[in-house]
């Protein structure tokens, strides 16, 4: 029995910044992390390997360099890191994204079964939502969005039991498994790797799977078979607002300018 | 032979193996110990040794420490006779005869002055633990009037007793192989006895005086009196490094981090962990605690030593010991897990510890076990580390922000042809609200004394300094290595900074990382332009200014004057202290990564400090570090002082410079 965590790469958003010339993102020297919802679901798949000793399996699409994301999963106690890695699987939208994954992960179920496949619940830097559903379409799974808990795993009856974490509300779902789960932040919180399996991680064997393994038509994965693509990207225009004066270096001076223009516009009496 | 002197030598002789048998299975247990090299700079430490042990500097500094001072060279002394005593009784009269007589008379008279003076200083010992004990020599485990304590002072002054007896006797029966004016004048009250009275009394003293002293040779190693054995050489081996720095550790697969169970101490943690004398002056200055925190140094050292011996057995048969060293709970020879989260790192206890004792780095060793090989610390801890690994600063803002503190930096990068000195902003400088002002104050400064200077912008790496002081050896290692990289490329040779944690860790722990350059505080660098003549500083009265001492600039790095001084330059005034100032200062509650924990138990200890500061009726408390700044200005909101401000050295001099 498997468990399976998909994890992106990402830029580390807190440090993009785009560019007003191109409205691109300027992604020069900005470091790569993994998506931080992902780092949950992986660390779900390390517990369920902890407690049930099912296998953890990480799974990435991406470039060579997000290698760098499934060694930090190695450094974690993943049991297998494979990356999905090809030309042809470039520039792809979610679908075809999911369709690169679901292949992936149809592969790992011929060699032993799969119980569950966590998923972030979205990226950090797409923010669509749609690759882990994505993924349950494709393979026919149960899907379970948004949990934040695991309220009952029970591998011999093939059931388990979560609790979703919904606007205002909680929900209890049971689905037979095997089940695609994304998970919320409040699920876990994901461990530490000790300094023993960093370096022994720095060693570890990365799988890359390309296109001659996972044998898809071209025209279905990335940008040919990718029905929706970004045409822009832009910050919005501030239409209210105005950061006046200098506050860190004259405090006094930006307080005045401040008191004036709230007396002008009648919003202070004096 | 006469029979007493047959059954003496084979006393003597088992005594005698008892001790060397107690003596090497104490060696033994230190040897077990991690590989440490202690034997560089031979003169160096027989110089600090002298001057610790044998001057009793630090035993000194404390009043009850004159007592103490004068009952170690009294034991110095009488050791000699004792060993006189013990050798008389194998071969009776034989010294007498051998050595030259002024000189053994010399030593009667001295013995016997010594002797009284000793029994007095026991009797003042008693006195003080019966009846003014100290609130810190006891805690949760040992009190003042423990029984330990008072039975090693009742053997001592029986000791003294017997040996006046057996003098005052032999004076009375008019034995008179020297002078020895104590006895002799005891001696005179006993003239009235008979001679056989005499002599039976004189043979119990010299066979209780005998009994005694053996009893008490084999009580030593088995007690806290093993001091009397190794705080001497504990002194010789006791680190150099001013700030006693951790050692770095090499990340090899294959390799152990940290400390996790007691033999991998090294042999010198072992020694000190027998050294220590249990006179509690660590315990009383830990800000841990003094506000009722699980940390005690004293108990973190006692535990080693408890943990050492319960496992002992095991270890010397090459197996792992049962019994755990750190564990959620404190156990007797078990540290709380807890409790070693609680250190500040402030070094108050190396600093006060009259043997030398390194309690804290040894505090450092079980975090690096827990943080590297379990992964086990609080929760707070992930987001911080991560923000190092992935931003290098404590919170995660963008690297790309980090010359964003001023908005004229534009030309300011560092260039070794057109600047002088690097000024190393720091985290704090860089990205807290109000530390950014003190680099905008400092750079202010520096400008108008003509000093040509430059940063690194976004390329500067966080110091390390939490990461390293938390126990995360490996993360610091990486950012150590980036920013010695970082300056050796860019042709830095001096650098400033208006952080102690920055300044302490370029200046110590980067020269494990081969950075030999010359690394300033920021009031150091004033100080000396003002010196200099390069900054003229106009004086400006800016009201009362209370001067709190930072642990990483005063403690570990013995800077306490440069920054009172340019407090007193920029005002004509000299600076309001604390009641706990200089080397006995009292922690803001920040360093050792706790600015990045909660602190749970236990009363605040910024808000311990800011309650000393308002015993003053300060304007404003003075300080020289961004945590704390930031523990003072939290601690003020939290006694809900709106009056007293808190400022930078650097901001009371940019205040003065202001026209």
């Amino acid at each position: 029995m498997q468990v399976i965590s998909c994890l992106k790469q990402v830029p580390d958003t807190t440090q993009v910044q785009i560019d007003p010339a191109t409205n691109t993102l300027v992604r020069d020297g900005i470091p790569f992390i993994t998506n931080p919802y992902d780092t949950h679901a992986l660390e779900e798949s390390l517990r369920l390997r902890d407690d049930y000793g099912v296998r953890a399996v990480a799974l990435s699409m991406g470039p060579p360099n997000a290698e760098a994301t499934l060694r930090k999963a190695c450094s974690l106690g993943v049991d297998d890191a494979i990356l999905l890695s090809d030309r042809s699987f470039g520039g792809a939208d979610t679908l075809a994204t999911s369709r690169v994954l679901s292949a992936a992960i149809e592969r790992l179920a011929k060699q032993e079964e799969v119980a569950i496949v966590f998923c972030g619940k979205q990226t950090i830097d797409g923010d669509t939502a749609q690759v882990g559903p994505g993924i349950a379409s494709r393979l026919g799974l149960h899907q379970l969005t948004l949990v934040d808990r695991i309220e009952r795993l029970d591998l011999g009856n093939k059931t388990i039991r979560v609790r979703r974490k919904l606007e205002g509300r909680y929900e209890i779902v049971e689905a037979p498994l095997p089940v695609m789960i994304t998970v919320v932040r409040e699920i876990n919180q994901p461990r530490y790797p000790t300094v023993p399996m960093r370096l022994a991680a720095s060693e570890r064997e990365i799988k890359v799977w390309d296109n001659s393994q996972l044998k898809l038509d071209v025209e279905t994965i990335g940008l040919k078979g990718s029905p929706t693509w970004v045409s822009k990207i832009f910050s919005p225009e501030r239409d209210q607002g105005e950061i006046i004066g200098d506050g860190l270096n004259d405090p006094e001076g930006t307080t005045q300018l401040l008191l004036e223009k709230l007396l002008s516009k009648d919003l202070l009496a004096v | 032979m006469p029979i007493e002197q047959i059954i003496y030598i084979a006393l003597l002789a088992i005594s005698v193996l008892a001790f060397a048998v107690s003596c090497a299975e104490r060696l033994e247990l230190i040897t077990l110990g991690a590989a440490e090299n202690r034997f560089d700079a031979p003169l160096k430490r027989l110089q600090r040794m002298l001057s610790y042990a044998f001057a009793q500097k630090r035993v000194l500094k404390r009043p009850f420490g004159f007592n103490h001072s004068l009952l170690f060279w009294g034991f110095l002394l009488l050791s000699l006779a004792n060993a006189e005593f013990l050798i008389d009784g194998l071969f009776p009269g034989q010294i007498a005869h051998t050595l030259p007589e002024g000189l053994y008379r010399g030593l009667a008279i001295a013995f016997d002055i010594v002797s009284l003076v000793t029994l007095v200083c026991v009797g003042i010992a008693v006195v003080r633990r019966l009846f003014f004990p100290p609130d810190y020599l006891g805690n949760e485990y040992t009190s003042a009037r423990s029984r330990e304590s008072l039975l090693i002072l009742a053997m001592i002054a029986s000791l003294m007793l017997a040996f006046f007896l057996l003098h005052a006797a032999h004076a009375a029966l008019g034995i008179h192989d020297t002078t020895r004016p104590v006895s002799a004048l005891l001696g005179s009250g006993l003239t009235g006895l008979s001679v056989q009275s005499l002599e039976t009394v004189a043979l119990y003293a010299w066979w209780g005086h005998a009994a005694i002293l053996l009893i008490f040779l084999n009580l030593l190693p088995r007690s806290k009196h093993m001091h009397i054995l190794t705080a001497i050489p504990n002194t010789f081996f006791a680190n150099l490094e001013k700030t006693t720095l951790p050692s770095p550790e090499v990340f090899e697969k294959g390799a152990r981090f940290g400390v996790g169970s007691v033999e991998q101490f090294s042999w010198k943690d072992l020694l000190d962990s027998f050294t220590c004398t249990e006179c509690g002056r660590c315990q009383d200055l830990c800000p841990a605690y003094n506000t009722g925190k699980g940390l005690n140094p004293r108990r973190i050292v006692h535990d080693i030593k408890v943990n050492l011996l319960k496992n002992g057995p095991t270890l010397k048969e090459g197996q792992s010991g049962s019994h755990p060293l750190t564990d959620t709970v404190q156990g007797e020879g078990t540290s709380c897990v807890d409790a070693l989260w609680d250190c500040t790192t402030c070094g108050a206890c190396i600093n006060v510890c009259p043997v030398l004792i390194e309690q804290m780095p040894k505090i450092i060793k079980m975090r690096r076990h827990l943080v590297q090989e379990k992964a086990e610390f609080p929760s707070e801890l992930l987001t911080l580390f991560e923000n190092m690994e992935q931003r290098s600063n404590p919170w995660g803002i963008a690297p790309s922000e980090r010359s964003k503190w001023s908005n004229q930096l534009g030309d300011r990068l560092f260039d070794a042809e057109q600047c002088d000195i690097l000024f190393f902003v720091g985290c704090a400088g860089s990205f807290d609200t109000r530390a950014k002002q003190v680099s905008v104050a400092l750079t202010t400064i520096l400008d108008q004394a003509d000093v040509r200077w430059g940063i690194l912008g976004k390329d500067e790496l966080c110091c390390g300094d939490s990461v390293r002081r938390l126990g995360n050896e490996y993360v610091f290692d990486q950012l150590a290595r980036q920013n010695v990289e970082l300056f050796k490329s860019r042709g830095v040779t001096k650098i400033v900074t208006a952080c102690p944690h920055c300044f302490s860790t370029l200046k110590n722990d980067y020269r494990q990382y081969g950075l030999e350059i010359e690394v300033l505080h920021h009031s150091e660098l004033i100080a000396h332009l003002v010196s200099e003549g390069r900054l003229k500083l106009p004086q400006k009265d800016q009201g009362a200014l209370l001067f709190h001492d930072s642990c990483y600039l005063g403690r570990h790095n013995d800077t306490y004057e440069a920054p009172r001084q340019i407090l007193q330059q920029a005002t004509g005034k000299t600076p309001q202290e604390f009641e706990r100032r200089g080397e006995n200062a009292f922690c803001c509650g920040a360093g050792g990564g706790r600015m990045w924990l909660e602190e749970v138990s236990g009363e605040r200890i910024n808000r311990n400090r800011v309650k000393e500061a308002l015993h003053q009726s300060p304007d404003t408390i003075c300080v020289s570090c961004p945590y704390c700044m930031t523990m003072m200005e939290d601690g003020l909101k939290d006694e809900g002082d709106e009056k007293v401000r808190v400022k930078d050295v650097a901001e009371v001099v940019a205040e003065a410079l202001r026209p």
